[in-house]
């Protein structure tokens, strides 16, 4: 008897723990980049390429933030810069630096090219991904009480 | 009676499951142990032990391993892995967990200011903007110094902020929106967390300093 309750709840138990895993799996996933990595993707998937990823952290170790959002112009905006490969080749925004000078050059795909298809736009592990609920807006001054 | 939740089933599960318990360490114990003792998952599988509470289990995780990267692509394989870079420098709990203005004033980092001249140096300007805080917390202090050591002018003013002591409203809702403060802090700069308040919330209250009540306390007509 006892023996049967026992494996009716491990049968049970067995389901919950592969539904975690594969819940864990889905989540688990995005949730460990390092911060600051942004994936842009306007326009990588359309055209057959995987979507490009900048990490923030290695390129800080070598430019101050200066160098890329004062001097080259990028936007303060993930995806909000518009970056072509046309534009790259002309040696604007990455290819300030990819173009075998400064950095490897342009023909490294896939240096660049290295996110998971699909993946959107996005800035990885923001404040604002991580919050359990959307960020809490403060009370608007008509319904503060005076 | 040891309570178990369901994330030891969960645990338990993908040992049997997989018949593999080398990557799964468990410190609550076998789902073998006690009779008795399944009373959270026996009334219903949604009392989970934390719901919402979200952990980095390895924050500077390797490229092909990170969730972002394709493990398929070639050059993935060839990315540098944070970890294998910050070895030496000072660390912090949140972030890249990197205490990056600590590396540039300990020497440890030197980041060029220029695309392309290793030596000029940037225009550090030392002046720190103290923000009384209405709430409990400490006051803010806004550094100059810290910010201009990675940051020209033109990065904040005017677009971000004018510059003017007081002349911008800020609160804690629009640096979480990702405005103000917010539009680096929890981006790339240090982000917001627990362990993170004091940074910028560093000045003390004065000794004598009490919270203000709210009018429905002073006015509470069931008091
Ligand atoms: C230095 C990094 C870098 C390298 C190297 C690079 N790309 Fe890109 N590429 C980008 C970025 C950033 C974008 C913008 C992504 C977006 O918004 O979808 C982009 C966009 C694209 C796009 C879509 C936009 C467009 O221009 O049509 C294609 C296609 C593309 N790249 C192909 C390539 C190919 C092929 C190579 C190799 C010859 C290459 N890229 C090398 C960074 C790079
Ligand atoms: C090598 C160039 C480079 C350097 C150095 C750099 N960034 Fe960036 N930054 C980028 C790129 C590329 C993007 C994404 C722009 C896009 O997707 O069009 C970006 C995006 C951002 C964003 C936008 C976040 C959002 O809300 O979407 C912020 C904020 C930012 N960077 C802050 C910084 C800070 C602070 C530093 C210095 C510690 C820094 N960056 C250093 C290239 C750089
Ligand atoms: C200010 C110059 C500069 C700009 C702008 C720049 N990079 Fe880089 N990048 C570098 C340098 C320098 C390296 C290191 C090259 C080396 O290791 O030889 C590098 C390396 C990289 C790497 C390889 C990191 C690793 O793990 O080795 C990637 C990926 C990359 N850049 C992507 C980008 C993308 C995408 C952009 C544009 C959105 C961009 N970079 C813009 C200078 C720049
Ligand atoms: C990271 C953003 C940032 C950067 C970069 C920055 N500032 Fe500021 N600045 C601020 C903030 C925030 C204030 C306070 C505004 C307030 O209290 O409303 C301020 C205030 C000021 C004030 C007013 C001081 C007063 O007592 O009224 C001056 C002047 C100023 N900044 C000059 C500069 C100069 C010059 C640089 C470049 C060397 C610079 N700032 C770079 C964010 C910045
Ligand atoms: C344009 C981007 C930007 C804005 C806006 C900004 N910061 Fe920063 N802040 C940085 C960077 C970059 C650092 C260097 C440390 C890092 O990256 O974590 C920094 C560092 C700091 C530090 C020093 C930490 C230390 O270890 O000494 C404090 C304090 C701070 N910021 C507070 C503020 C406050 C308060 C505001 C808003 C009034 C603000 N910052 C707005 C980019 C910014
Ligand atoms: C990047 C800097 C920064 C960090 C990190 C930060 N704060 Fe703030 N905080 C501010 C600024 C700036 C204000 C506005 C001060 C003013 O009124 O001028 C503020 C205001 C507040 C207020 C007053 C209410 C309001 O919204 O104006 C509270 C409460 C507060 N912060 C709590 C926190 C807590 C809790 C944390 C940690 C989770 C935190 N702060 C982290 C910069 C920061």
């Amino acid at each position: 008897m006892k023996g049967i309750a026992r494996h009716i709840r491990l049968g049970r138990v067995a389901a919950f723990g592969l539904a975690a895993f594969f819940a864990a799996a889905m989540l688990s996933g995005p949730a460990k980049a390092e911060y600051a990595d942004v994936v842009i993707n306007n326009y990588a998937d359309a055209a057959g390429m995987r979507p490009a990823v900048f990490p923030h952290w290695f390129h800080r170790i070598r430019f101050r933030c200066k160098v890329c959002h004062a001097d080259l112009g990028f936007k303060f905006k993930a995806g909000g810069n518009q970056i072509t490969m046309a534009k790259i080749i002309e040696g604007q925004f990455c290819g300030a630096c990819h173009n075998g000078e400064v950095a490897w050059s342009v023909e490294n795909c896939d240096m660049c090219h290295s996110g998971i298809p699909g993946t959107p736009t996005h800035f990885h592990g923001s404040t604002v991904q991580r919050l359990v609920a959307p960020p809490y807006k403060g009370l608007d001054a008509t319904k503060q009480v005076k | 009676m040891v309570r178990k939740s369901i994330s030891s089933y969960a645990l338990g599960a993908l040992l049997l499951a997989f018949g593999s318990s080398a990557a799964i360490a468990s410190d609550e114990g076998s789902v073998f142990q006690s009779e008795g003792s399944w009373m959270v998952a026996d009334v219903s599988t949604a009392n989970t032990f934390n719901r919402n509470l979200k952990k980095d289990k390895d924050p500077n995780a390797p490229p092909p391993e990170d969730g972002i990267h394709d493990a398929e692509n070639p050059g993935t394989h060839i990315l540098q892995a944070p970890k294998e870079s910050y070895v030496g420098l000072p660390t912090t709990e949140f972030g890249n967990h990197v205490d990056w203005v600590k590396a540039l004033d300990d020497g440890l980092l030197n980041p060029r200011w220029e695309r392309l001249d290793p030596t000029a140096e940037p225009f550090v300007l030392d002046l720190d903007i103290v923000r009384p805080v209405k709430a409990s917390v400490p006051d803010v202090v806004f550094p100059h110094r810290q910010h201009t050591l990675w940051l020209e002018c033109s990065n904040c003013h005017p677009a971000i902020f004018v510059p003017q002591k007081g002349a911008n409203q800020i609160s804690m809702s629009a640096i979480l929106l990702g405005q103000k403060c917010g539009v680096c802090h929890g981006k790339v700069s240090f982000p917001i967390t627990t362990k993170s308040c004091r940074k910028c919330h560093s000045k003390p209250k004065p000794a004598d300093w009490k919270p203000p009540l709210s009018e429905a306390t002073l006015k509470n007509p069931w008091k």
